[in-house]
């Protein structure tokens, strides 16, 4: 016990003396997590549309109307051709065309046949679906609203669908990358640090003298992983409150199970960073390794998409994916309120994830070779 | 002449001798296009629901086959009471629960309407809204089978053409993205972490005094990784074209050459940031969060540029890769040629030729 | 000889990498409280040896104990009873001295309060009481290699092994820096020390010369000089390199 303080005491000045690492740790992750958020966002505002209106009728132009008044769509403008709206499309100055043909306003007044065009620049295959969707509900609420008055419609049967949004009634798509940001932000300063830090000693020779003293492994990794994990915990409760003062972030379940799952999860972050600097050489192959798991992971564990729909090979892969654990249960935590006992699964799993990491961190750990 | 050459080598082999390395160089980008490829897909699908019958008759077993043989959506419990709603939420398992009423088959048929409850859990928000959508679609469907066949067919209908990417691939959107995110990480993050760490290991000053000129440990530092990232630039489009059918309908020529610019104006951004750090853990956290973030998040690869707040659009302009990614997409999807992209180049040019300045500028008051 | 006496023996010690063998059947014996030189040139095998004995790494073969325990599977018991300078030096260049000190011989399990008197009393007796605050990085290397030496020695180990403590200072710091050797083997610590420089082989009590991973030679420097006939240790090591290279190429 004696010896690991005297590890962490040395980490921590190590830590507080460099210059350019302190704001590395604290500064630089929250510039990031108020830009991410603010970045991060699937929310459609500004969908760029150009209008070919063929028709120039008092009902084309309601339409036209009826897109320009919509906060997701943004006019730039009305073609007199389709061929000139499609080289909008293709200089990437429109992302939808709706094209109004000439017998617009006769067909529906006389209730004939006719139809709207929807040319959709589908790259971004994303936001093609939500362009799509958002358009087809504007076109189809100005058909019902302009139906032929005493059409058989009012007397068949209809099903209403009445719903609503829990937990977020807004649909404020902050509130749900937030939680995601604190994983990642949290995950990247601590499993870094820890993992370059023996591997720093490497390069410079300071563990050849710590390897020639009596000093157990599991002290030295424990001094090790202390400091770092104190430092991650910070980062979360720091990350956390700006969140909440910027953010308004909400915090319905207990701050007590969030911080001890925290806890929990920083053994698997850390014991993998640890393990993986145990068996580097270079800082460079660390941050190589590191970087290549964490951009896997996170793509994987449902921060942008959600896990639901992956194939059955990336659940697999997500057994041993960390962020999965924790992107879920945060956002449970978080936004839901679930109690301990809901995410107990997740707690054990990971509680037994890491005793393993660790395990094994200590035992790559060679004093001898 | 001689001398560089050797220096050049002793680059490579130190490069390519560290296997560990190498398998995260060529293993990041196939796993990326993978990942990109299957995972993350906007595909939705087997979402775990709950369903409240309060009624139980043919109407609402017909509807509640309906919505789970749509393939979005698995059975995960049957609610009996409403009390029930927010613990089935909160176990974090189902995203959506339907409710049906009390006799809604009688009241659909006497009355001619029935309501259907939908509630999401929104602290997804935008998975929430696609699912009540889907929900309600297939809700809607079932009500018009339901009624007689109505005397007037719809009179407007709405076509609909997506183009580009008739098959709505989300691998369009990621194989150029990848390209600039696995171009940034070899070239920048590399060669500024190699740098770095000669000046750290105090062997760039056992260089600097050698016969070698600044710029000749600079290039032989450089020239392996140009090497590398271009067989990277290379293999992803061969996975892009082979194995997700990405087409290539501009010129090959033209886009190769754009990724060598685009090579060099990260390998230029990389001696720059060696240039101000000291060492390699700064020279990383550098390049993690002023380069690859960015590049992830600031550039349109996942989320669209249109939809940030001004500030953002302003600094998504200053991003490099934002415009490398506008080039390949317009060159491999709209087939476009030099005469709609000269823009983006030009700028690309002109931030290589930025930081190319900026670091002799800087290697030469410290050195020299 | 008395076996209580001997603090490290070695028989036969052999150490392979591969197809190349390092150190070939060392055998070797040091007894407490002398000035062990273990001499060679670069490459030679020293700090592979060194290294096998300090039980950071396993020889291939061989019979070899330290302070009475065996290197294969007593390393850590070793640890305990021994101090270790590399040549690649090993203070934290961030930490202060006073950290420095404070950090190893914490990790040696020395009590809190045992360690800053005996840090000021070893700082005063060097004539540097007033560096203690000073960051590592900031000194000049001969003060570095003095103080990795006294960290070292600090929790008062019965062997100190030196690996070419001295490289790259000038002669005069040299000869400082033997004064603290001396010190330290008055209080009775064993020293083994490896080092090119011949003339630093002057200042030990026995000496044994390596060329290409074998010992050539071994005893008192003024032995070794009239075997070899010599007028300087410098004589003898060139004529034993002399004479393998003959070997290596009869003609």
């Amino acid at each position: 016990m004696h010896r690991i303080l005297f590890i962490i005491q040395k980490e921590f000045i190590q830590i507080f003396r460099d210059r350019t690492m302190l704001p590395i740790i604290f500064l630089v992750p929250l510039i990031q997590m108020i830009i991410l958020v603010y970045a991060a966002t699937l929310e459609m505002k500004s969908i760029d549309m150009v209008i070919v209106d063929q028709d120039h009728s008092p009902l084309s132009r309601e339409l036209r109307g009826k897109f320009e008044g919509s906060p997701f769509f943004r006019l730039r403008g009305v073609a007199e051709s389709m061929a000139l709206a499609e080289r909008e499309l293709h200089s990437d100055r429109a992302d939808i065309i709706l094209n109004i043909p000439a017998d617009f306003e006769e067909a529906m007044v006389r209730n004939e046949s006719s139809g709207v065009q929807l040319l959709i620049s589908a790259i971004n295959a994303t936001a093609a679906g939500l362009t799509q969707a958002y358009s087809r509900r504007i076109i189809m609420a100005f058909i019902q609203e302009h139906m032929p008055q005493g059409s058989e419609t009012v007397a068949l049967p209809h099903i209403s669908v009445e719903s609503s949004f829990w937990y977020n009634p807004e649909l404020d798509y902050k509130i749900y990358m937030l939680p995601g940001i604190l994983v990642i932000l949290v995950t990247i300063i601590g499993a870094f640090l820890t993992a370059l830090n023996i591997v720093r000693e490497k390069e410079k020779g300071t563990i050849e003298q710590i390897n020639v003293t009596p000093v157990r492994k599991y002290q030295f990794i424990t001094g090790k992983l202390v400091p770092f994990w104190i430092i991650a915990m910070l980062e979360l409760a720091f990350g956390l409150s700006l969140g909440r003062l910027l953010f308004q972030i909400p915090v319905e379940g207990s701050l007590w199970v969030l911080f001890g799952f925290t806890a929990v999860y920083l053994l698997v972050a850390l014991g993998i960073g640890l393990l993986i600097s145990t068996m580097a050489g270079t800082q460079q192959q660390v941050m190589f390794i590191i970087f290549f798991f964490m951009l896997t992971f996170i793509l994987m564990s449902g921060i942008f998409t959600p896990v639901e729909s992956m194939p059955d090979w990336a659940h697999a892969v997500n057994i041993i994916n960390p962020f999965a654990y924790f992107m879920r249960v945060i956002r449970m935590l978080l936004l839901k309120g679930s109690g301990f006992w809901e995410i107990s699964k997740e707690f054990f799993s990971l509680l037994v994830y890491g005793s393993i990491m660790l395990g094994l961190a200590v035992w790559r750990y060679q004093k001898t070779t | 002449m001689k001398s560089f050459g050797g220096f050049v080598i002793k680059e490579f082999n130190h490069i390519f001798r560290d296997r560990r390395t190498m398998l995260v160089l060529f293993g990041i980008p196939v796993a990326q296009l993978l990942i990109f490829g299957y995972v993350v897909t906007n595909e939705f699908r087997n979402f775990r629901i709950a369903i409240f019958d309060m009624s139980q008759d043919e109407v609402t077993r017909e509807l509640t086959g309906k919505i789970l043989s749509s393939g979005y959506f698995i059975l995960d419990e049957s609610l009996t009471s409403t009390d029930g709603i927010d613990e089935a939420f909160k176990k974090g398992h189902i995203k959506e629960v339907v409710i049906f009423g009390q006799g809604f088959g009688k009241r659909l048929e006497k009355e001619g309407l029935a309501t259907v409850q939908v509630i999401a859990d929104a602290s997804d928000a935008n998975t929430a809204n696609l699912l009540v959508n889907y929900t309600n679609g297939i809700i809607q469907d079932f009500a018009i089978r339901y009624r007689p066949a109505p005397a007037h067919p719809p009179a407007i209908r709405i076509e609909e053409r997506m183009i580009y990417n008739a098959e709505l691939k989300g691998v369009y959107m990621f194989v150029p993205g990848t390209m600039a995110l696995i171009l940034m990480l070899v070239s920048a993050m590399m060669t500024s972490i190699s740098i770095a760490r000669e000046k750290e290991m105090g062997t760039l000053e056992v260089l600097l005094i050698s016969p070698l000129k600044p710029y000749h440990i600079i290039a032989g530092k450089v020239i392996p990784y140009v090497v590398l990232s271009f067989i990277n630039a290379v293999v992803i489009l061969l996975l892009g074209f082979f194995v997700f059918g990405m087409p290539v309908r501009g010129s090959l020529a033209l886009l190769l050459s754009e990724s060598l610019l685009f090579i060099s104006l990260a390998l230029s951004l990389g001696i720059f940031i060696s240039t101000l750090a000291g060492t390699q853990q700064v020279a990383m956290f550098i390049s993690m969060f002023a380069l690859m973030l960015p590049t992830l998040l600031l550039s349109g690869f996942i989320f669209p540029v249109e939809n940030m707040p001004l500030i953002l659009q302003w600094i998504s302009a200053l991003m490099p890769p934002k415009y490398f990614i506008t080039i390949i997409k317009d060159i491999m999807l709209k087939g476009s040629g030099l005469e709609f992209v000269w823009e983006e180049t030009l700028i690309l040019a002109g931030m290589t030729l930025l930081f190319i300045f900026l670091s002799v500028r800087r290697f030469k008051t410290r050195f020299v | 000889m008395d076996s209580i006496e001997q603090v490290i023996r070695a028989r036969d010690l052999t150490k392979r990498f591969d197809s190349f063998t390092a150190n070939d059947r060392l055998s070797f014996d040091v007894y407490r409280g002398e000035i062990f030189g273990f001499l060679g040139a670069n490459g030679a095998g020293k700090t592979t040896a060194i290294r096998i004995l300090c039980g950071l790494s396993k020889p291939t073969s061989g019979e070899v104990s330290v302070a009475g325990y065996d290197v294969y599977h007593q390393t850590e018991q070793i640890k305990e009873h021994i101090g270790y300078m590399s040549q690649r030096f090993s203070l934290y260049e961030d930490l202060t001295v006073g950290e420095n000190f404070r950090f190893y011989a914490g990790i040696y399990g020395l009590p809190v309060r045992t360690i800053r008197p005996r840090m000021d009393e070893m700082l005063r007796s060097l004539g540097i009481g007033h560096l203690k605050g000073q960051l590592i990085a900031s000194l000049p290397l001969g003060w570095k290699q003095k103080l990795a030496f006294s960290v070292a020695v600090f929790h008062k180990p019965s062997i100190v092994f030196l690996d070419e403590p001295t490289g790259g200072v000038d002669p005069i710091t040299r000869r400082q820096f033997w004064e603290l050797i001396y010190e330290a083997a008055r209080g009775g610590i064993t020293v083994f020390v490896t080092t090119h420089y011949m003339d630093e082989a002057e200042y030990c009590d026995r000496v044994s010369i390596m060329v290409d991973g074998r010992i050539e030679t071994i005893g008192p420097p003024a032995f070794l000089k009239e075997k070899h006939q010599a007028a300087s240790m410098e004589q003898v090591f060139l004529k034993l390199a002399r004479k393998r290279q003959n070997e290596r190429e009869p003609q």
